[in-house]
Formats: C-alpha cells, sequence, structure tokens
C-alpha cells in the first residue's frame, strides 16, 4: 500500500535525513520524501497499518528534525 | 512571503544593525561580552535550542549543533585571548541566518512560480439547478450531467459541447498559445479557459479522472522518482558532514599533540579556530538544496512547454538521448488519411470528388471518410441508390442518376476498364462514371508539417541514430523518410516486431546513451515501457498513453521532442554546474582553512556565498521559453 503525506520541513537536507529516518522505521517498505512539494510517499510493509505506523515515522522525524510536521 | 520567514527577516536585520552599531561603541570588558552576547542570542536563539534538542537526540552532525560549535568555540577563543573579538562569532550565525533565510525565500518562490504555471485546477463546476445556476465541488458532477462554462472560467470537466460556441485557450495545458475554436459537438478538456462564450458541456469523465486532474497528479507526483544525481547527492552529503567533522578534529588534536611531542609550541587556540572553521564549512546545503531545485525547475518549466516528465530521473535519461524511435504513425505523419493527389481525371477535381464522396457515403472506412473530407460539401443522401460493396474491390452506385464505380484495380478490370498506373505512394482508388475511367485519387498519410523540421532539430541536439518503425508497405515507409531525412527505416512490422526491433537497438546501442521510443500512445503501450524512455505524443485526453509513457506530449507536434531534449539538457548542465561550483569551493575553503589562509569569515561567505548562487543557477532551470 503507497500513500502520499504533506509533510512540513524547513531545509533540503533535513529533508534527506527524514527520508532516511522513515526508511528505518518499522513497518515501511520505501519512503521517499520530495522536499521541492513538500511530501511523502510512503509504501508500507504488507499487513502493516499506516494508522500505527505513521506515529512512528513522526517520531523518527522528530529526531533527526525538531521542528518537521507529517500531516496524517 | 511567509510569517515565519518575515519575522526571520525582522530578527537578521536587527541584529546586523545592532551589530554594525556595536563596531563603533567603545565598551570594553564584561559590557562589552554582555552586549555582544546579547545580539548573539537574538540572531541564534533558536539554532542554540535546535543544537540542544539535537544532543538530547543524539543528532551530532545536525547543522544546528555544528554552527552552535562553531560560533561558542570562536567565543570560548575571543575569551581566552582576552582580545575581545566576539564580532565573528555573531557574524558567523548571522550569515548563517541570512543563508537559510534566502533559501526558503528562493524555495517558497519557486514552489509558488511552479504552482502558477501549472494553474489548471478548476475550483468549481456550474450545474443548472432549477433554472438558476449553481457552484458546486468538480467532484461532485456525475459523469453525463450537462455543465455551464462561463467566459473566464475554466473548463472543470473533460466532455462534449452540447450548446454554445466559444474561443478556447490551452496553453497552460498545451503551451500553444493560438486559442481553438470551438462548437456543438466538439469535446473539450478541463484546464481550458473558456475565453468568449458561455458553453453547455455534458460531462463525459469524472473529475478525478478528466485530463486536469491526472496532469496535475503527475506533475506532483514527479519529483517522487528520484535522478541518481538527486541519489548522489543525498549519499554524498551523508558522508560530507561527518568526515569534515573527523577532518575538523584531527585538526584541532594531532597538530598540537605532534608539537608537544616535538617540544614546539603547541598553538592550540590557532589549531582549534582553524578546527572551528571546518565546521562553519561542514553543511552540504548548497548541493542538497540546489539539485533538486534544478531538477524541480526543469521538469516545471518543461511542464509549461506542454511536456510533462514524469519523474526527475526520466529527465536526467532526456539529456542522454542518443536513438530516438518513432513509430510511425501519429507522431511523424497525421495518422489520417488524406486525398492527396487525383491523377488522370477527365473532369473537374470536385466533380469527381462529388461522384466519389457520394458513391462512398455509406462506408466507414478511413479511406471512404478521407474522400468525403477531400470532397468537403454536404452529403446528399437522397442522390445515392444502389450502393454495391464489392468486397476487397470496393463500391459501385448511383449518384444523382450515374453509374459510378469507387476502388481498387481489380474493381476497374471487372468493368472492363484499363486504369491508369500510379507511380506515387500511397492507396490507390481508382474512379469510372458511367463506364468511362475518370483517374484516380492518391490517398496517403501525409507527414505533419514539422516532422522534417523536428528531425533535423534532433539531430542537432546530438540524437545519433533516428530510426523510424512501421507497419506500413515498405514503398510507402521509405518515401515519408526520404521526406524527412531519417536513413533508418523498418517496415511492415506487426506490433510484436516493433518489440523485438526496440529490444534488438537497445542492445546494440553504446551504454551511455538512452534509447527513446516515440509513439502516439494508441496500442504502443508494451514499446512505451521497453524502452529507456517512453514518449507519447497527442496525449489530450488518452488516458492509456499518459499511463504508459515517462514523458507525455500534450499536443502532437514533434518538434516538443527536441524540445524536451534541449530542456533536459540544459537542466542537467546546470545541476552538474552546481555540483562542480559547490563541491570545488567547499574543497578549496577547507584547504584554505586548514592551512590557517582562511578564517571565519571567508568560510561563512563562501558557504553562503555558494549556496545563494547555486540557488540563483538552478532557478535558470525553469526558464524554458526559449531554449
Amino acid at each position: 500500500m503507497k500513500k502520499t503525506y504533506k509533510i512540513d520541513v524547513d531545509c533540503a537536507n533535513c529533508a534527506n535525513k527524514m527520508e532516511a529516518a522513515a526508511n528505518k522505521t518499522e513497518g515501511v517498505k520505501n519512503a521517499v520524501v520530495n522536499f521541492m512539494s513538500l511530501k511523502m510517499t510512503v509504501e508500507f510493509e504488507d499487513g502493516a497499518d499506516p494508522a500505527e505506523v505513521m506515529p512512528r515515522i513522526l517520531k523518527a522525524c522528530r529526531k533527526v528534525e525538531s521542528d518537521c510536521e507529517i500531516e496524517f | 512571503m511567509s510569517r515565519k520567514q518575515k519575522t526571520m527577516l525582522v530578527r537578521i536585520i536587527i541584529s546586523a544593525a545592532a551589530l554594525i552599531a556595536l563596531i563603533f561603541v567603545p565598551a570594553e570588558g564584561y559590557l562589552r561580552f554582555a552586549l555582544y552576547m546579547a545580539v548573539y542570542l537574538l540572531i541564534g536563539y533558536d539554532i542554540l535550542i535546535k543544537a540542544v534538542r539535537g544532543i538530547i537526540s543524539r543528532q551530532v552532525f545536525d547543522e544546528c549543533f555544528l554552527m552552535a560549535v562553531a560560533s561558542i568555540g570562536a567565543i570560548a577563543i575571543a575569551l581566552i585571548n582576552g582580545n575581545g573579538d566576539y564580532v565573528e562569532a555573531v557574524a558567523v550565525m548571522l550569515f548563517y541566518q541570512i543563508g537559510e533565510w534566502f533559501q526558503s525565500y528562493a524555495v517558497g518562490r519557486s514552489r509558488r512560480n511552479i504552482g502558477a504555471l501549472m494553474d489548471i485546477r478548476p475550483d468549481w463546476a456550474n450545474v443548472r439547478v432549477d433554472g438558476r445556476l449553481e457552484k458546486v465541488d468538480p467532484d461532485e458532477v456525475a459523469v453525463g450531467s450537462e455543465i455551464v462554462v462561463q467566459p473566464g472560467e475554466k473548463v472543470p470537466i473533460d466532455g462534449v459541447i452540447v450548446d454554445g460556441r466559444s474561443v478556447l485557450n490551452m496553453a497552460a495545458l498545451t503551451g500553444e498559445s493560438i486559442p481553438k475554436d470551438v462548437a456543438e459537438g466538439d469535446s473539450v478538456i478541463s484546464g481550458s479557459i473558456n475565453m468568449t462564450g458561455v458553453l453547455t458541456v455534458r460531462t463525459e469523465k469524472e473529475f478525478g479522472e478528466s485530463t486536469a486532474s491526472k496532469i496535475l497528479e503527475l506533475v506532483e507526483n514527479a519529483g517522487s522518482r528520484k535522478s541518481r544525481t538527486e541519489n548522489f547527492i543525498s549519499k554524498f552529503a551523508r558522508i560530507y558532514t561527518p568526515a569534515v567533522c573527523g577532518a575538523a578534529l584531527a585538526l584541532a588534536l594531532l597538530p598540537p599533540l605532534a608539537g608537544m611531542l616535538f617540544g614546539s609550541d603547541p598553538a592550540w587556540s590557532q589549531w582549534i579556530y582553524r578546527a572551528l572553521t571546518f565546521l562553519v564549512i561542514s553543511c552540504p546545503c548548497a548541493l542538497v538544496i540546489s539539485i533538486p531545485l534544478s531538477f524541480f525547475g526543469g521538469i516545471g518549466g518543461a511542464s509549461r512547454e506542454g511536456i510533462l516528465v514524469k519523474g526527475s530521473n526520466y529527465l536526467e535519461a532526456l539529456s542522454h538521448v542518443g536513438i530516438v524511435v518513432f513509430d510511425k504513425t501519429g507522431t511523424l505523419t497525421k495518422g489520417v488519411f488524406e486525398v492527396n493527389e487525383i491523377h488522370h481525371s477527365s473532369m473537374d477535381r470536385s466533380e469527381l470528388l462529388y461522384y466519389a464522396a457520394h458513391a462512398e457515403s455509406a462506408s466507414s472506412h478511413p479511406i471512404a471518410k478521407s474522400i468525403i473530407n477531400a470532397y468537403g460539401g454536404e452529403i446528399d443522401r437522397s442522390a445515392v441508390t444502389g450502393i454495391t460493396e464489392h468486397s476487397g474491390r470496393g463500391i459501385t452506385a448511383k449518384v444523382s442518376g450515374h453509374d459510378v464505380a469507387v476502388g481498387n484495380l481489380h474493381l476497374m478490370e471487372d468493368a472492363g476498364l484499363t486504369p491508369q498506373e500510379c507511380h506515387g505512394t500511397g492507396t490507390v482508388i481508382h474512379t469510372a462514371v458511367d463506364g468511362a475511367y475518370t483517374g484516380h485519387l492518391l490517398i496517403t498519410d501525409s507527414p505533419k508539417e514539422h516532422s522534417a523540421a523536428a528531425v533535423r532539430a534532433l539531430r542537432e541536439s546530438g540524437v545519433e541514430r533516428i530510426v523510424m518503425l512501421t507497419g506500413d508497405a515498405d514503398a510507402i515507409a521509405r518515401s515519408v523518410a526520404d521526406d524527412l531525412g531519417i536513413d533508418e527505416v523498418h517496415s511492415r512490422l506487426l506490433p510484436a516486431d516493433k518489440v523485438a526491433e526496440v529490444e534488438r537497438l537497445l542492445a546494440e546501442k553504446p551504454e551511455k546513451a538512452t534509447l527513446a521510443f516515440v509513439g502516439d500512445g494508441i496500442n504502443d503501450a508494451p514499446v512505451l515501457s521497453r524502452a529507456d524512455l517512453g514518449i507519447a505524443m497527442g496525449a489530450m485526453g488518452s488516458d492509456a498513453a499518459i499511463e504508459a509513457a515517462d514523458v507525455v506530449l500534450m499536443d502532437d507536434d514533434p518538434l516538443k521532442i527536441s524540445k524536451a531534449v534541449r530542456i533536459a539538457k540544459k537542466c542537467l548542465r546546470i545541476v552538474y554546474e552546481n555540483i562542480w561550483f559547490a563541491i570545488g569551493i567547499k574543497f578549496l575553503c577547507l584547504a584554505l582553512g586548514a592551512l590557517g589562509i582562511a578564517n571565519m569569515w571567508l568560510a561563512i561567505f563562501a558557504d553562503v556565498g555558494v549556496m545563494v548562487i547555486a540557488v540563483l543557477n538552478a532557478i535558470r532551470a525553469m526558464l524554458v521559453r526559449k531554449v
């Protein structure tokens, strides 16, 4: 399952770090952050529940960039 | 400017003014320290807070942390040396913030610019309810409803005009600035702007399936397919910062320790200062921001020209195109049959066409249609009687009292006539009226107006090999290829043969060059996806093509292909310029910093300056009008 979320982040390198952090999160098969259009596309593992995975992604992202935002 | 940007700008201006003023204030000792620290905290408090958060979450290579270490280090050195030179530390923070502000402003601007370029999203649809017009969300309009499009409004949903005539501006969709006249019965595409008259349109699709929605979805998701260059830069950034920090640590420790070992002056503060200079240059911002910004601009600019590129990886592939393979029909030729010439006719052109068109009036065959089109006048069905189809031969009928036969060689021979042979290439249709031979029509699928120019332009933009594939007979294929200046033709191919042919070409081509296949989106999805780069032409309203291709040309002008290649080349040139420029300046500064030639001022100028120049350069990728 693939879903796209709106994000808010200030710098391009932070967006790259968010992408790396999201990819390391459990339940995520592949995540791509597009800094220019401020979007994060997450492909979930089979059977993973986005409602349960997304808070974990946000937490991981906050760790690398404290004032980032993901709308889900 | 967003509110965040405005506050930041105010902070920058106040701090800069305060810093300049302080230089002229003859304060000494604690007072001097306190004054400078006030400015330092004003400009840098958020960085310091983020740095502390970074330490808590163990993100030591966070750029805020690095800037904090560099500036606090500089303050510490000033305190230890007792020279009271705090200007440098404040300046580092100030310029860093200016850089960040500029970056956020530039990115915001290009986001909005591209957004404006792609301003085809319709806001509402007018639906007639109880005789009154009501604005509703286009999402709620069912297929087959009638909607009203007023002058100045965008067509919200694809459909057919049932009433009214107007002029449509489709520039945002196709890049074509000449408006199009439309009237009852014509189809309209969402995203076009109605300029003059009120139109009543019967919708044929749902909003989400309409052209405007499809295009927006495609453009918005374009950046998610990253190019090799972008991936390289993210990897580079991940290694660069820790490496520079490691080097800084080594620079701070090794030379002084070596000095102690050999009994000379360790000069701690000098080496630590050099190490702090390293930290200032350690942020890879210029690179990391300018590369996606260039691609974003390139893709945005291309879409303005009616060229939709589905991702930066495809833009990259487009810039390396070495072979372009055309599927002839619908790309280089119009894909519609036309009566091109009439030979050996004993009667007037229009008279002959009158008889032929009427005899063919009941047929739906493309050839018949082309004859009816060539005639151009109203078909009077009551004038035609006794239409007989002779399978594989043609048609005979009585038109206005005359016996008319229209068909191939065999039909003529059956009637005991000897038709003239034709030397042209195309489909030859012989005619006879009242038992006498009246000449033949030559029907061809003629090349598009710009096809020859497009082939030339492709060669000029560095495409080495241009190949034409077609299902047509060899003679027709050759003659088209000769007209257009294409030297490699493969004819009489079935759809499956086209895949095989493209695979053969893929195996032959040099490693670096990419192969682009250009099709009209009809029946060529397998080839489009097999090629390195699938380009679909004339995609207005063809969903299949939009799905299958990597690059979609909204209109059917083949010149757009070379334009797309040039846009891609320009974009990639900018990307490489930025990579070399940014990396070059950074390494130069690192070297100068290590030798003690560059101080922290130069380092921060270099860092911010490189970023500003790289961002401005990246914005150039958006300007593609005259490429």
